[in-house]
């Protein structure tokens, strides 16, 4: 008989090696998948982690793909850490990329060149202003900010399609639930000529660094943090729980808004009801692969943009559907979970 | 008078749902242990559910798989946050995102499809009655059901011995744990109970209530069932009451289309994701008044 023993202390080891042991187990369930499809699991893996790496196109679509997942992970970390359970970035994200992409139709050849940052700008303070609802409801009137940042998430799909069916709808558009297109001054610039990769990598690595900086080396980071660890101490070094609360959500709020407005100033140029692909979702498990780390939210992006562009390549190279990017990110994060308990216990035999 | 009768019927149905998954979610609550990974064992029972029914043709066997299915992919969840002492937050959260991606997988085949079965069954003589025939007499048999496992469960929580040692692991599983009670093996039993709950619903909606399979077809429900279980307070009665009354703001919205008042549809379908919010601040208001009825070890893990 097998038992699980509380460790003394935890393990630092376990805590680096879970990730790549959770990876290594979804490669192998993966491995199983594919074989009980029918398909052979090497050439289904390969689709997934070798062939996006194989050419400049692919390359600039795992960067693509990776800048919502970092923008909404880094800020899920924060909310996290500081033991504030916001599971609605998706939400932050559709309503920041709502209003983005209300700026962005207000745009003509005539607008300030450089208008596009004042798309970005709006997109950030839509998904802070969404964010802020659950903050407020959570400070004042105690609601659980799970069901609460969720619900929302509900509602901003929902308003999203409200705009694109009905007063954002393009009159000229074949009657499909699309606005019209941005104008060019509204769209982020291209970082790499001949494909869809703009300058938003860069501003999420940009992003990366002043939160880096924020978590490591601020006064207000560090509160945030024994806010979440130890949130005794805290009150007794008199640091607010409700600062904890505002600063998280509003930070994720602003960063998952700017992710929505990078993905429709970007590669979209207009509004659709489906912008998202649930990057608010996925970033979830990008923040606890990342180890709720800003470092480690980057190599988790990257993997987690992998499993995505997987997924669409699977459909056309192994006539696999795109949900199947759907089961690798949940199989990922209960790997995860369950190599997360042995940093904390560990087996003994008795 | 007479328009109220067919919305009166609509509501219940709409409210079973919610009632099945909360019933459930409240005895596995009541253990100490919060099972996020409610809307993925609804979306996975769907799935299931409207296999095995679509498979036989018989709405009986379909409604059994689904439970089976919401109870069985429970396990993964009391495997993880019970036997390996994971976060239950994170652990349940990570069902919910499993079971959206599986389902969504495993029903690609079931896309468009239907099932012929009946919805409505009329009980004879009660069903004639004016009114109230049409209110409560012309339902399918799972709402009455789901009134019943109600009163089961009330009862079993407030009178007999199973109820008590639920309600003792939930409120302190470190003495129920000294008087030689496996607390384990009692949540164990308590979430699978829930997912077959949550399964029972899933079920219901792709069966009966819809009656199709459509990707995220649960649409928050299993949420909207997880504040119950807060705005209920953790008691049976009043997660139906709560049910009942979510039931009737999803009819709102099609008594103002009838109305003819011109509201977008996407609008109104808001509506019961709003009033959600808006009760779980209204009842969460005062902490000591949630903190009284919370089970007090809820959401902590147990390492005997």
């Amino acid at each position: 008989m097998l038992r699980l023993e509380a460790r003394p202390i935890p393990s630092t080891l376990m805590g680096y090696a879970a990730p790549v042991i959770a990876l290594l187990a979804t490669v192998v369930f993966g491995s199983i998948l594919f074989a009980t499809l029918g398909k052979n699991p090497v050439a289904g893996l390969t689709v997934f982690f070798i062939t996006p790496l194989e050419t400049v196109r692919g390359l600039t679509e795992v960067g693509l793909k990776m800048v919502p997942l970092l923008l909404c992970a880094l800020g899920l970390a924060l909310c996290y850490r500081s033991n504030v359970w916001n599971i609605g970035a998706e939400g932050q994200l559709v309503v920041g990329g709502i209003v983005a992409g209300g700026v962005a139709l207000l745009a003509s050849p005539a607008s300030i060149p450089g208008y596009f940052l004042l798309v970005l700008l709006a997109g950030m303070a839509g998904g802070m202003a969404w964010a802020a609802i659950t903050a407020w409801l959570r400070d004042s009137f105690n609601a659980n900010e799970i069901l609460v940042s969720l619900m929302l998430s509900y509602v901003g799909g929902l308003l999203l399609l409200y705009l694109v069916n009905g007063p954002w709808k393009d009159p000229k558009g074949f009657n499909f639930p699309y606005s019209k297109t941005f104008d060019a001054v509204a769209m982020v610039p291209k970082l790499v000529p001949g494909t869809r990769l703009t300058w938003g990598i860069v501003i999420a690595f940009l992003a990366l660094v002043v939160i880096w900086i924020f978590v490591a080396r601020s006064k207000a980071g560090f509160r945030l943090q024994v806010a979440g660890h130890a949130p005794l101490a805290a009150r007794f070094a008199g640091f607010s729980a409700r600062e904890g609360i505002w600063m998280s959500l509003l930070i994720c709020g602003a960063l998952a808004g700017l992710a929505g407005a990078l993905e429709v100033a970007g590669p979209l140029g207009q509004l659709t009801p489906q912008f998202s692909s649930g990057y608010g979702f996925a970033a979830i498990i990008v923040a606890w692969l990342g180890r709720l780390h800003p470092g480690g939210c980057v190599f988790a992006a990257f993997v987690m943009a992998l499993i995505y562009i997987g997924g669409e390549l699977s459909q056309s190279r192994l006539g696999l559907p795109a949900a199947i990017t759907g089961v690798f990110q949940g199989m990922l994060l209960l790997s995860l979970l369950t190599a997360d308990t042995f940093i904390h216990y560990r087996l003994r035999r008795v | 008078m007479e328009q109220l009768a067919p919305l009166i019927a609509a509501t219940l149905s709409a409210g079973t749902p919610l009632l099945l998954a909360g019933i459930g979610l409240v005895v596995n609550e009541r253990s100490g242990v919060v099972n996020l990974g409610a809307e993925g064992m609804m979306l996975i029972a769907a799935v299931a559910g409207f296999a095995v029914g679509f498979a036989t043709g018989s709405p009986a066997a379909g409604l059994i798989a689904g439970a089976v299915a919401g109870m069985l992919f429970s396990l993964i969840f009391s495997a993880l946050a019970i036997g390996l002492v994971t976060n239950q937050y994170a652990t349940g959260l990570a069902l919910t995102l499993f079971g959206a991606g599986l389902s969504a997988f495993a029903g690609l085949s079931y896309v468009g499809k239907s099932v012929p079965f009946k919805t409505t069954f009329e009980i004879p003589l009660l069903a004639d009655i004016p009114f109230f025939g049409a209110a409560f007499f012309k339902l399918h048999p799972m709402v009455y059901f789901a009134l019943l496992l109600t009163a089961v469960v009330a009862w079993m929580l407030a009178r007999t011995r199973l109820g008590l040692v639920i309600r003792a692991v939930g409120e302190s599983p470190e003495s129920a744990h000294a008087i030689g009670y496996s607390v384990r093996a009692i949540r164990v039993g308590a979430v699978a109970f829930g997912g077959a709950c949550c399964g029972l619903a899933g079920v219901y909606l792709s069966l009966i209530y819809t009656p199709l399979w459509v990707e995220g077809m649960v649409a928050g429900r299993g949420w909207i069932a997880l504040a119950l279980t807060t705005f209920a307070t953790w008691r049976p009665w009043r997660v139906a009451l709560g049910a009942y009354l979510f039931g009737s703001v999803t009819m709102i919205q099609f008594a103002l289309q009838a109305e003819g008042i011109e509201i977008a549809s996407q609008l109104l379908s808001m509506m019961p994701y709003i009033a959600t919010i808006v009760v779980l601040a209204l009842i969460s208001r005062n902490p000591a008044f949630i903190r009284l009825n919370m089970p007090a070890s809820l959401g902590k893990p147990f390492h005997p």
